[in-house]
């Protein structure tokens, strides 16, 4: 089998197999977030909690819970870092440095997972269970919360209530995500995937130099990481690493479980407004943008246009053998086009095309198919721009679902659309324009400066992939890419919520004939156009002198 | 309820052709006279209102600042070019509003000072007829009449609310308000341009009169119902030159998308600059141009870039479109009192029209007569001929009329029939007829003649009762004709009357539906009569037996249920569904009350209206999305120009983005710069015309704009930068 067949058979098979679970899966969810009884560990964690589940909430104390659960989450994972000398399973680590924690504890409680850090060799055991992977879990959850959040605006009427934000993300933990990590890791352990709670073992290497082996938990956390599409690795190298990701096939089960929640949701979405066909719209814009990103990064890669590359004959440089350019370049755009960020190869070793791809993908907003839940929320908001524009010209006041897209609405989704952009732009340009901050750069020229485009677009999307090269433990990398993961995952969840309040508030409006359909391919050609306009425009001077400096030769 | 009676409804005026909605052309005398409005808009104060325009000028006054600091044949090129955006922009503004002030010069001229005859308190109006009686002449200072009026002689501006005043003959009225005596013709061509006059009376639904239209005979007395300065005709002035126009809900929120994208290009043009800054000092070796130097890229390229990027195209012809749909509606005779209720006129879902006038044709024809057993159609002819020859009423012209035409009756004349006793037609007996050499022929509503023929000692058969509901039961209204001839009473037959649809109306109803749009049938008819008119002319509903609590009641069920209702009313009555409709549009025949209530009066008082109002609002709509779609999809190509321009130099690669191979940077930039003030020109008569619009489904009509200005939109600018770079490039300092 050549490579670019087996490469076409790999994504394929990804294919049918997402296509034959979404819908399951989707409608699980639906029943999930919509039933009314809450089982025996859920009632436990309520009482423990002090909250009354049948009680719903507005959008405000909706989006006050939530920020007061990340804020708690962000305090607590601080401590464990600072203190895990003092706490048992520490494996003899000290005290994780304090902007190394912040931004760690930031990158967690935001879905993010960039990590500032060496895994291995900077947490303990007791940090990696009850901090990161807790956190890997709740802030899957918290993002799949404020998605529903939102659909619950298009589906309810005349109401102010949203939902409970408690139960909301107590479900999602409980009866998504727990089952499938479970699962997920067993089938990875069968991988070869390790689990256990060992010492590191010291080996003595082929060249006689001596190694420091560290075991742990990572079946379990990489199920999660992948899963809750959060990225963060046990290891240092990340899912490139043995143990995290043993054979061609756990490569293939990572990006399935990456893609698996964010594939689903739209279902769920179609299901809870009562039209399963506009779930379809949205899978299918999602679907689309995915598979030509995809298509495109294997082809750059393949294709393998730089100078090294073609001496070699193929780009392999930061790849796994193991994997080979296909799979790494598949695996490559699913990370980013989720919120993922787990990486099995170095995005700096790739192509300049190929890199330009995985950028492109973050600056996407993340929405094809995109983090749990931020995904769907961020292709919402999508749709409501396109509503508004694509509205005004069947001549009616534009309307998405029954619902009004008004002044306030397409005020909040402006800001949505803005918060990013200006984070990522606004970070590059900082970093740019000082000589101390360029010295962080590995190389210079148009491929230093997509390393720290590169950082801030992962960090301000919520994607926590590194380029690599680009020296970020300084303290000011560290606050910037902090600040710019709390402010790009809490403004837009913010907006999301409010946007929700304001949607569930009116009454819906019947469609007619005159209204503009939103299930038909045209909507759905229609949004993936806007998508990439929006981006293009934004980001074309910075990926100019970026990955396209590089690569048009 | 009654109907609008004049003037009889026509074509509407203005340019209307091939069904679609046409609108004034750019007259270049027109741009020529609003170019010192354009100048004086350049003042910031003015142009905050439109933020994109204002961050132009911004533009444009920093870029002067640099051409006059660092002189070059390029930078003044392109500060000239980014006036002249602006200026385009206001210009667009300035046309359309200076259409809308062309109609208020007309409506200033009928508002001339005029005088009016105040009565006095206590004085004798309003008891009894004003007629025959003569007023004494007092036209100067005060007067009297013989019947008890006293009046002082004020100017118009002294009216207020309550006064009363005395209009006769040759006077204009002085303002607005109620008849409250009397009865005349009043020429309202000033407001309507229609110059057929229309009758005003006391009491009923004609009752309003507009202050500066003029009586043409008889006499009346007008209660004045508003401050001077508030008139209709105050109003009308405000509107159409756009004095206090206020942003519609819709614009408030194309303007908040339209600043959200200017910042984000003004933060992706800013952060550019650090970056800029590395890729020069990486590439030493490279000499400074006049897009990049060491300190970046150079503020005058900076400044293109952004004015090329952000909205400017919508941005400028935005308040354009809003003031052009406003005047398309004041082309067609309609005022809409906001422009709210325009926009929402583009959204109605539900029409509710009344079935007479706008429907049918004002009145029933006779389409039938359909004998008893034993009488000859010729003769149920006849008589019913000679019965109706003293009905006045339409109704019994159209059985003369029917007479003649299908049985070739001679019409014939009340004074033909020597000793015949006419016995004219009356609400009270609902009958007319003729008595004449001893028989008695009678026509008229059926339980009035078959009660007729039982006091003569007649016997109606079942066979009459058959054909009577029959007819009741197709929808038509039965009349019966019976004769009491040689002392023996028998009904000869009964005339079928039949409400006519007016031609055309099935087609527009389907447009009506396939644009999403229920209609909605009101008729004071019963159920019967009315359902099987609602078939024949094909709207989606009916209501029957219509009060108006009946018609507010509907409206409420409908806005309930999310739909947006649009209706014409002109009675008093009508007021309160006027008030709660989303749309209501009063005709200027009726009431004062009924003209407060809507939001829109229509001056031709044509009900057919309607449907072009709801035309002209999607067609609103439409032109806004449309150039919003177009301005973004233009830049697509804006960065194809510039982009390599700027970084070709440092990054050969880039050169690969140059597509449109334009000559020179120099001569890219400012093509782009060119192109994006051209646009704005060339697209005004677009926003003042509105776009194309032909009732069809929303998918069909967001494909086809979709191809035309998102598709057309990204290729239109390469095209337009190439041809204009082709003529720059000649000019000096291009290269």
């Amino acid at each position: 089998m050549s490579t670019t067949v087996a490469g076409i058979v790999f994504i394929v098979s990804l294919i049918v197999v997402l296509a034959l679970v979404h819908r399951p899966l989707g409608d699980y969810m639906y029943r999930v977030y919509t039933g009314t009884r809450h089982n025996r560990v859920e009632r436990g964690v309520y009482r423990l909690l002090g909250v009354r589940p049948e009680v719903e909430q507005t959008w405000g104390v909706y989006a006050r819970s939530l920020l007061a659960f990340s804020v708690v989450s962000v305090i607590v994972l601080y401590a464990l870092q600072r203190l895990q000398d003092k706490l048992f399973l520490s494996l003899g680590l000290g005290p994780v440095t304090d902007h190394v924690a912040w931004n760690t504890a930031i990158s967690f409680v935001t879905n993010t997972n960039w990590q500032a850090y060496a895994g291995e060799s900077t947490m303990g055991q007791l940090t990696q269970m009850a901090g990161l992977a807790v956190q890997n879990f709740v802030s899957a959850s918290v993002g799949m919360a404020v998605a529903i959040a939102l659909v619950r605006g298009f589906a309810r009427n005349r109401t102010d209530l949203l939902g409970n934000f408690w139960v909301d993300l107590v479900r999602g933990c409980v009866r998504v995500l727990l089952p499938i990590a479970f699962a997920g890791a067993l089938v990875l352990v069968a991988g070869g995937v390790i689990q256990n709670l060992a010492e590191p073992q010291t080996v003595t290497t082929l060249t006689g130099g001596t190694q420091a082996i560290t075991g742990g938990p990572v079946a379990s956390q990489e199920a999660i990481k992948e899963l809750g599409t959060n990225g963060g690795g046990f290891y240092n190298v990340n899912s490139a690493h043995p143990f995290e990701n043993a054979t061609s096939w756990t490569n293939w089960f990572e990006i399935f479980l990456i893609l698996l929640i964010p594939f689903a949701l739209p279902r769920t979405f179609g299901r809870m407004v009562g039209q399963v066909r506009q779930g379809h719209a949205i899978l299918a814009v999602m679907a689309t943008i995915a598979l030509a990103s995809v298509v495109l990064t294997n082809v750059f890669e393949l294709a393998g246009n730089a100078t090294v590359p073609q001496a070699v004959g193929a780009a392999m440089e930061g790849k796994e053998v193991r994997f080979g350019v296909s799979n790494s370049a598949t695996f490559a755009a699913a990370t980013t086009l989720t919120s993922t960020g787990a990486v099995d190869s170095s995005h700096d070793s790739f192509t300049p095309l190929g890199g330009m791809m995985t950028l492109t993908n973050m600056m996407l907003g993340e929405v094809a198919p995109g983090g749990v839940g931020a995904g769907l929320y961020g292709m919402l908001i999508l749709a409501v721009v396109t509503v508004f524009v694509a509205g005004l010209m069947v001549g009616r006041t534009p309307e998405y679902l029954g619902k009004k897209i008004g002044a306030r609405e397409i005020k909040l989704a402006s800001l949505y659309f803005l918060v990013t952009p200006a984070l990522v732009l606004t970070g590059t340009a900082l970093a740019m324009g000082s000589a101390e901050l360029r010295a962080s750069m590995l190389n210079s020229g148009p491929h230093g400066f997509s390393e720290v485009l590169y950082a801030f677009t992962s960090a301000s999307n919520n994607n926590g992939s590194a380029f690599g090269g680009l020296t970020v433990n300084t303290p000011w990398y560290d606050v910037a890419l902090g600040l710019c993961m709390a402010f790009g995952r809490f403004l837009p969840i913010i907006l999301v919520l409010a946007l929700a309040g304001s949607l569930a508030r009116q009454a819906p409006v019947p469609a007619s004939a005159g209204t503009l359909p939103t299930h038909r391919p045209q909507f759905v050609g229609m949004v993936v156009g806007v998508t990439i306009v929006l981006v293009a425009l934004t980001f074309l001077p910075a990926l100019a002198l970026g990955p396209l400096a590089e690569g048009l030769v | 309820m009654s109907s609008p009676v004049l003037p009889a409804p026509g074509p509407a005026r203005g340019p209307k052709r091939n069904g679609r909605i046409g609108g004034g052309l750019l007259d270049p005398k027109q741009v020529m006279r609003s170019l010192p409005d354009a100048v004086k808009k350049l003042n910031p104060a003015t142009l905050w209102r439109k933020p994109v325009m204002l961050i132009v000028e911004i533009g444009a006054v920093f870029s002067t600042a640099l051409a006059i600091l660092d002189p070059s044949m390029f930078a003044w090129a392109i500060v000239v070019w980014l006036w002249l955006t602006v200026l385009f922009a206001n210009l667009a503004e300035a046309v359309a509003e200076g259409r809308g002030k062309a109609q208020a010069a007309t409506l200033r001229a009928a508002k001339r000072d005029t005088m009016a005859r105040r009565l006095r308190p206590g004085s004798a109006a309003g008891d009894g007829s004003a007629k025959d009686r003569s007023v004494g002449d007092g036209s100067v200072g005060e007067g009297s009449a013989a019947e008890g009026f006293t009046w002082d002689v004020v100017g118009a501006g002294e009216l207020r609310p309550g006064d009363r005043v005395i209009v006769e003959a040759g006077e204009i009225i002085p303002g607005d308000g109620d008849v409250i005596d009397g009865i005349a013709s009043v020429d309202e061509s000033a407001i309507t341009g229609e110059s057929a006059p229309v009758i005003r009376e006391s009491g009923g639904d004609r009752s309003a009169v507009t202050g500066g239209t003029k009586v043409l005979s008889d006499r009346i007395i007008v209660a004045i119902t508003q401050n001077p300065g508030e008139s209709f005709i105050d109003r009308m002035i405000a509107l159409v030159e756009g004095a206090n126009r206020q942003k519609t809900p819709n614009e408030i929120a194309l303007d908040i998308l339209l600043a959200a994208l200017t910042i984000i290009f003004l933060v992706a043009t800013v952060t550019m600059q650090p970056l800029a800054i590395y890729a020069k000092s990486v590439n030493p070796g490279i000499a400074d141009s006049v897009a990049l130097g060491a300190d970046g890229v150079t503020g005058i390229v900076l400044v293109s870039l952004l004015v090329c990027l952000i909205p400017t195209t919508i941005g400028a012809l935005l308040s354009a479109i809003g003031i052009a749909g406003m005047d398309r509606l004041v082309q067609r005779n309609v005022l809409a009192m906001s422009g709210r209720a325009v926009e929402a006129a583009g959204d109605v879902s539900t029409l509710l029209l009344d079935k007479t006038g706008t429907i049918t044709l004002g009145n029933r024809q006779a389409s039938e007569f359909q004998a008893a057993s034993g009488v000859a159609p010729a003769d149920l002819a006849e008589a019913a001929q000679l019965a109706s020859l003293a009905d006045a009423t339409p109704e019994g012209r159209s059985i003369v009329v029917y007479a003649k035409q299908a049985y070739g009756l001679r019409e014939r004349q009340a004074g033909e029939l020597a000793q015949a006793a006419w016995v004219p037609f009356t609400a009270q007996t609902r009958m007319s007829g003729v008595d004449v050499d001893g028989r008695q022929v009678r026509k008229g509503a059926a339980t009035a003649v078959m009660k007729w023929i039982r006091d003569h000692g007649g016997h109606p058969t079942d066979e009459v009762g058959h054909l009577v509901d029959g007819i009741s039961a197709s929808g038509g209204t039965p009349l019966v004709v019976g004769e009491v001839a040689d002392g023996k009473a028998r009904v000869l037959g009964v005339i079928h009357l039949k409400d006519v649809v007016k031609q055309g109306m099935r087609e527009r109803f389907d447009e009506m539906r396939r644009m999403g749009i229920r209609t909605v049938m009101i008729t004071g008819d019963n159920p019967l009569t009315a359902r099987a008119i609602a078939g024949e002319a094909g709207v989606d509903d009916f209501l029957a037996e219509a009060t108006p609590e009946d018609k507010l009641a509907l409206i409420r069920k409908e806005q309930e249920g999310g739909r947006l209702v649009a209706m014409t009313g002109d009675g008093t009555n009508d007021a309160p569904a006027l008030a709660q409709a989303d749309v209501g549009v009063a005709m200027n025949t009726g009431t004062s009350a009924a003209k407060e209530a809507g939001n829109m009066v229509d001056l031709d008082s044509n009900p057919t209206k309607l449907i072009e109002i709801v035309e002209i609002g999607k067609q609103l709509l439409i032109t806004r999305g449309a150039l919003t779609t177009f301005s973004i999809a233009n830049d697509v190509a804006k960065y194809f120009a510039i982009i390599p321009a700027i970084f070709a130099a440092v990054y050969p690669g880039l050169d690969a983005l140059n597509v449109m191979r334009l000559a020179s940077p120099q001569s890219a930039i400012l093509s782009a710069v060119v192109f994006n003030a051209l646009v704005i020109i060339a697209l005004i008569p677009l926003a003042l015309r509105g776009v194309r619009y032909r009732p069809s489904s929303a998918s069909k009509l967001l494909s086809r704009n979709l191809y035309v200005y998102g598709l057309g939109g990204i290729v239109a600018p390469f095209i337009g930068i190439k041809i204009i770079d082709l003529f720059v490039r000649f000019l000096p300092g291009m290269s």
